[in-house]
């Protein structure tokens, strides 16, 4: 539903190519698209205002650098202009003062308030050697103390023992009694979730606030929250005073607006992210990721990230080691294409990359179908070892036998081989090209974050010159046709960011161009 | 174009896909063109105002003791109010700013979009309220009251056909599948949907298919004992599908009238998890085919605008038959229910305004319309 900033941006401003510097109409038309977009993204009214207007006093008579297009010029200006309002990587929490450290945390009901306490004490207890204690405040809600106490033996962190009827205050005394005694380092307390205009409940929360003196106190917020963002980092900030904020459900497919309004709006950094429902899903928060995704510019890191996330570093490995000496077999080939559905399949993959967003409606609607690669897997699997090893013995009656095996006919194994020749032609070559890839397969890790930071500032500084032409043709007419589709082969090569790797990197090889023979749905 | 595209894709010919090759930006102003109607109702509207209004809820307060809401009989409708009075008094003192004695140009219709922008209600439709707003009316002076009215009267002719009351149907076991992201409020709403069924006589069990998050099972397990309804549960970890099999099994051996099953939390555009709740219908269908008789995708008022995809995917795998909207006591305005109700026209049953068991309201979609316009 979403179409990117520089997809409009590029219709609307295309034509002024050639021009020497930025006029204002060219910024007031900009900045339509650019308000559009940030609403879109659920970024409060207010805030929108105020940054548009930060943008155009820049954006008005700034030089458009040769080869690239108002259009990108502008993307680049609102783009830096969003990672310097949601502020640099601050990251991390602050725990210089006496221990036991109080850290308090506040946040309506469903933010995740219980789950990011958990992350954070597991954090700080795995990279920072803390000794933690962590006590839930909430009274209201059936079994809160109990899922806090459940975590905490999750991740090996004490909790504070549960006495039923203690309200809140009583708690957070017995709680930094303890962590005294105990000789904690840390005391997390997870407060009950509330709604910033229950006066009742706010007034707990300070009460609870002057019993511990926190030294940190973080507002837990929903990523996907609405224009409501404002009212409740305020209320928080106003009512309880906060010193940061964690974003949680950064995961999700929202745009993350939220992010930008109460930032803006308390003033207080985001500290931290929530990204999954497991309890290492804790990350820094990265500016430049999440100015992208307002902007609906693509999410390469996330992509990156969940390649290496889902890819099994030890199978990865040992294909890299046989792709070196040029041997790709079939058995390869299935791994890849179980990595590809754990990654959420084709569609899935596609939606992260930029520029891509657009025609994942027309993918849609091409019947693109993760069967098939389920059918491509039952194919392989339908084969004897043997087969696997030497593809070249597959003659006429291994064919039946296969297509009789797996369910399929046997022009769709003449088309699986086709295409296992083709990738095992490209992974030749890729294996004598050491780059991002090799990285990916030889070290086990991923791109460090400096590297995603840095594909995702070249990204947005997207130089359309440098676009294949396919590329380019897709972004200029709106919609387009089938037909118009862009050789996505070349497309992947193509994205500036991704240079060095020539394909996504961790998939093991260019998946686009690696799927030549790809068969369609069945009509 | 490249041969190896439509392989890959398996696209059919362009000719048989005319969808595909209309552009998204004309789509986007059909609609809006669609949208705008002149506007036949603003009377009949001001009319069932008049009739029907409480009266008005002191605006300015911001933590009223609201000693005119006489508390047994305007209930929930009171305590919708007073829960969307804040946000109400926002947007409405903002159109009497705006209109008093001025005339209605341009300028005035932008911030009047802007105002509703804010209460959540989406670019389409801010934009198609400022319209009907605009219809015949520029450069007229205009009263506020009656910017309120076309207002309420916009949004409740969209949010009209969703109002429909859930109602537990016939077959036994009746069988409720509650859905929705992490942290919408899914537990508490099956809580207090079992409390209702109990009161209407039914007997009730919880299925608590949630095996995921720590103390889920607990919580629905409170909640069981509270309302005197069974509860099915497994260790945290099990497999929810086959918890949900075996519990749509006891209900039927025990003629249980209605099974709510809590599912775990998950987000929409995770392809794994969505994939085990397409698991947990399968496996209800092998013994009730017709099952689940109800699909409740429990949204969170604050959302904003991914509301849209959250309704749109799990509507795609799970069948979403009816919309329940929770955490309308903050100043969240909901308003993101409007524009999903215009989208996808799925009923509207019930809202949450509270967190006690009576806090789970039918949904009335003129009174939410009035509400969020500030009348």
């Amino acid at each position: 539903m979403f179409e990117t900033l520089s997809d409009r941006l590029s219709g609307i401003l295309d034509k002024l190519t050639g021009r020497g510097s930025l006029s204002e109409a060219d910024v007031d038309a900009a900045l339509r698209e650019v308000r559009r977009a940030l609403i879109e993204a659920d970024a409060a009214l207010d805030v929108v205002k105020s940054f548009t207007d930060k943008v155009r006093a820049r954006a008005v008579g700034a030089e458009v650098i040769r080869s690239v297009t108002p259009g990108q010029m502008v993307v680049k200006i609102v783009h830096d202009a969003l990672v310097e309002t949601l502020g640099a990587d601050e990251g991390g929490l602050d725990l210089r003062a006496a221990a036991p450290v109080p850290i308090l945390m506040v946040g309506l009901q469903g933010s995740g308030k219980t789950t990011t306490t958990a992350k954070i004490a597991k954090r700080l207890k795995e990279r920072e050697k803390k000794r933690i204690l962590m006590a839930s405040l909430d009274v209201r809600r059936p079994a809160a103390q109990e899922q806090l106490a459940i975590l905490g033996t999750q991740i090996g962190v004490d909790t504070l023992e549960i006495i039923a009827g203690q309200n809140p205050v009583t708690i957070t005394q017995r709680a930094m009694d303890q962590a005294r005694r105990g000789g904690y380092d840390v005391v997390m307390l997870d407060t009950a979730g509330r709604l910033h205009i229950d006066a009742e409940l706010m007034a707990e929360n300070a009460a609870v606030r002057d019993a511990c003196r926190p030294h940190e106190t973080l507002l837990v917020a929903d990523a996907l929250t609405g224009q409501d963002a404002v009212n409740l980092a305020k209320s928080f900030n106003e009512q309880i005073g906060i010193t940061g904020i964690v974003l949680t459900r950064i995961d999700g497919d929202g745009r993350g607006g939220a992010a930008l309004s109460m930032r803006a709006v308390t003033g207080k950094p985001i500290k931290l992210m929530g990204t999954g429902e497991k309890l290492d899903g804790l990350e820094d928060f990265h500016p430049g990721r999440i100015a992208s995704r307002i902007l609906g510019m693509g999410d390469v890191v996330s992509l990156v990230e969940k390649a290496a996330e889902t890819i099994d570093h030890d199978k990865a490995r040992k294909i890299a080691a046989r792709m070196k000496k040029g041997t790709f077999d079939l058995e390869d080939m299935a791994e890849q294409l179980q990595q590809v559905v754990k990654m959420g399949g084709l569609g899935g993959i596609m939606g992260m990359m930029p520029g891509v967003a657009k025609m994942k409606k027309q993918i849609s609607e091409a019947n693109l179908d993760n069967k098939i690669v389920a059918r491509q897997i039952a194919i392989i699997s339908s084969m004897t070892k043997f087969e696997k090893a030497n593809p070249k013995v597959m003659n006429a009656s291994r064919k039946k036998r296969v297509a009789a095996g797996s369910g399929t006919k046997v022009e769709e194994i003449n088309k699986l081989l086709k295409m296992h020749l083709q990738m095992a032609d490209m992974m030749k070559k890729l294996g004598r090209n050491p780059g991002l890839m090799g990285k990916m397969f030889g070290g086990g890790g991923g791109p460090s974050a400096a590297e995603m930071e840095r594909m995702q500032a070249e990204l947005a500084s997207m130089d359309p010159s440098k676009l294949p032409p396919e590329m380019r043709a897709m972004m200029e007419q709106s919609g387009g046709k089938a037909a118009a589709l862009p050789d996505l082969s070349k497309l992947s090569q193509g994205l500036p960011g991704l240079g060095a790797s020539r394909g996504l990197p961790g998939l093991g090889g260019n998946i686009f161009k690696g799927f030549p023979g790809l068969p369609g749905k069945k009509k | 174009m490249s041969g190896f595209f439509k392989k890959l894709f398996g696209f059919k010919p362009a000719e048989e896909q005319p969808a595909i090759e209309v552009p998204v930006a004309v789509e986007a102003e059909a609609e809006i063109v669609v949208a705008v109607e002149p506007e036949p109702e603003i009377a009949i509207m001001a009319k069932a105002a008049e009739v029907i209004l409480p009266e008005p809820e002191p605006e300015s307060d911001p933590d009223p003791a609201p000693a005119a809401a006489p508390q047994a009989k305007t209930g929930w409708i009171g305590r919708l109010r007073q829960g969307l009075s804040k946000s109400s008094s926002v947007l409405s003192s903002g159109i009497t700013g705006i209109f008093s004695k001025r005339k209605l140009d341009k300028a005035t219709l932008e911030e009047l979009e802007e105002l509703l922008l804010k209460a959540d209600l989406g670019l389409d439709m801010a934009d198609r309220i400022t319209k009907a707003v605009g219809q015949g009316r520029y450069d007229r002076e205009i009263d506020p009251e009656e910017v309120k009215a076309i207002l309420a009267s916009e949004i409740a002719k969209v949010l009209k056909p969703v109002e429909v009351p859930f109602a537990f149907g016939g077959q036994k076991p009746f069988v409720v599948l509650v859905v929705g992201v992490n942290g919408a409020g899914k537990t508490t709403t099956i809580g207090k949907l079992g409390a209702i069924a109990r009161r209407e006589g039914l007997s009730v069990m919880l299925a608590a298919c949630d095996t995921f998050r720590a103390a889920a099972i607990e919580q629905l397990t409170v909640w069981g004992g509270r309302i005197g309804a069974e509860v099915m549960s497994r260790p945290q970890g099990a497999d929810s599908a086959g918890l949900a099999f075996d519990a749509l099994k006891q209900a039927k051996e025990t003629a249980t009238d209605i099974l709510l099953i809590d599912t775990a939390g998950r987000l929409q555009n995770k392809a794994d998890l969505m994939a085990e709740l397409d698991k947990i219908i399968r496996v209800l269908r092998k013994q009730d085919a017709t099952a689940p008789h109800a699909v409740l995708l429990v949204l969170d008022a604050t959302t904003g605008q991914n509301a849209i995809l959250q309704a749109e995917v799990f509507s795609k795998v799970a069948g979403v038959t009816g919309i329940i909207m929770t955490k309308l006591d903050g100043t969240a305005r909901g308003g993101i229910l409007v524009s999903l109700s215009e989208r996808f026209g799925l009923p509207v049953h019930a809202i949450g305004v509270g967190e006690s068991v009576d806090d789970l309201q039918p949904f009335d979609a003129d009174a939410f319309a009035r509400a969020i316009a500030g009348l």
